[in-house]
């Protein structure tokens, strides 16, 4: 048989069939936010809104949380997750740093570690 | 004959949407990075290219996980753009090339290369910060458009190998176009970075300048990457190579001339690369 299975790697979730297949009716509430309409109505009452997709209540209780490595453990993508976070004013560092439990500006103080700086020819 | 007359990689990250919006390009944070776009303007400009082929990825705008397309090619005379749900203003419509589209795919698939075709699709930031960069204020209204989508958003995605494979045979298939064009390449996405996990936050300046090196003088050592190597050395979204590998299939055989490049870590979370590749010959 053809050997498919993807290695692990540390501090990653693979997001592959089996998490898509958990993480559906989630990753299709937040693929809603796309439009701003389901945007406000998701803020006017998360709860009703997490219903209206059926969420299970390890994602309500997970999202009441903002517990984001816990919802991608359920099998939230994180391209949907960022239109979540969009509702919330989180940026990229903002949710890089509570997922890897830093604060933005230690996240931030992380990215700027490893960066080469600047460097432009031609 | 249609003619490849040379290939633009460039990330495609949201942030740098919003700081054009915002009008931050000259800012500390942002000035190196813009810095290379008007060289590479200066290149279009002389040039005068008719088409653009796009390679890119859609993050949950029109290909969502219900109906996913591994690869995708737009075959329509006109892609709109619109709400992500996060900030950047939406622009105008980009104009397809529906003739060259459907040679491609009648080439593709005479060649074992079975993609979704999309008369229908809109476009997401992944194909509109590189049109914004490389024609800003809404000018690329004289180029044409022919977005190719690749999977880069759940696994299983193709193989490094198989979108190099699947731009090959799309070069091919532009060269091979009766009509007269001068066709660009577009690959976009990457470099490093890693959005999700624990692990975000990762970056590899020394990965991504090794992925340059390698894309101008021997793609084929890129091709040896599996997915998860890719992930293990610059993050999960480093899979977003797979676009300048298509971009550099599409490019030839030959090595190309790299005129420029450009190299900026970390913007937003990500290692920001930039060259441009013009095929000898
Ligand atoms: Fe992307």
């Amino acid at each position: 048989m053809t050997d498919y299975k993807m290695r692990p790697v540390e501090g990653t979730i693979h997001f592959d069939g089996a998490q898509s297949t958990k993480g559906f009716n989630f990753n299709k509430m937040c693929f809603s936010f796309n439009n701003e309409e389901a945007r406000q109505a998701f803020l006017a009452d998360p709860e009703a809104y997490m219903e209206k997709y059926r969420l299970s209540e390890e994602f309500k209780q997970a999202l009441r949380d903002k517990d984001l490595n816990r919802l991608l453990e359920l099998g939230g993508s994180i391209y949907y997750m960022a239109k979540l976070a969009g509702i919330f004013g989180w940026n990229m560092q903002v949710i890089g740093g509570m997922q890897s439990g830093r604060t933005t500006e230690e996240f931030q103080a992380y990215l700027d570690s490893q960066g080469r700086g600047k460097t432009t020819n031609g | 004959m249609a003619k490849i007359i040379g290939g633009i990689t460039t990330s495609h990250i949201p942030a740098i949407g919003v700081a054009i919006d915002k009008g931050l390009e000259d800012t500390p944070y942002f000035r190196d990075l813009f810095a290379i776009y008007p060289p590479i303007r200066g290149w279009l400009n002389e040039e005068k290219p008719d088409i653009a082929v796009l390679f890119y990825n859609d993050h949950g705008l029109e290909m969502w996980l219900d109906k996913k397309p591994t690869f995708a090619i737009g075959c329509a005379p006109q892609y709109e753009n619109a709400d992500e749900g996060w900030g950047i203003k939406p622009i105008p419509p980009l104009t397809g090339e529906t003739e060259l589209s459907w040679h491609i795919v009648n080439h593709l698939i005479e060649n074992d290369f079975d993609p979704t075709v999309c008369q229908d699709i809109k476009v997401d930031h992944g194909a509109t910060v590189p049109m914004t960069l490389l024609w800003p204020n809404h000018s690329y209204q004289g180029i044409k458009v022919i977005p190719v989508a690749i999977n880069c958003e759940r696994h299983p995605m193709p193989k490094p190998s198989r979108s190099y494979a699947f731009g090959k045979a799309i070069g091919d298939a532009i060269r091979c176009w009766e009509k007269d064009a001068k066709v660009v390449l577009l690959g976009t996405g990457g470099l490093s970075h890693q959005l999700d996990g624990p692990r975000a936050g990762i970056l590899n300046a020394d990965f991504d300048s090794y992925c340059m090196d390698k894309l101008v003088s021997d793609p084929q050592e890129l091709c040896k990457f599996s997915n998860v190597d890719l992930i293990e050395k610059g993050g999960a979204q480093m899979v977003e190579l797979a676009m300048w590998l298509a971009m550099r299939g599409a490019l030839g055989d030959g090595i190309p001339e790299e005129r420029l490049r450009n190299y900026v870590a970390p913007i937003s979370n990500t290692g920001v690369g930039v060259q441009l590749l013009i095929p000898k010959g």
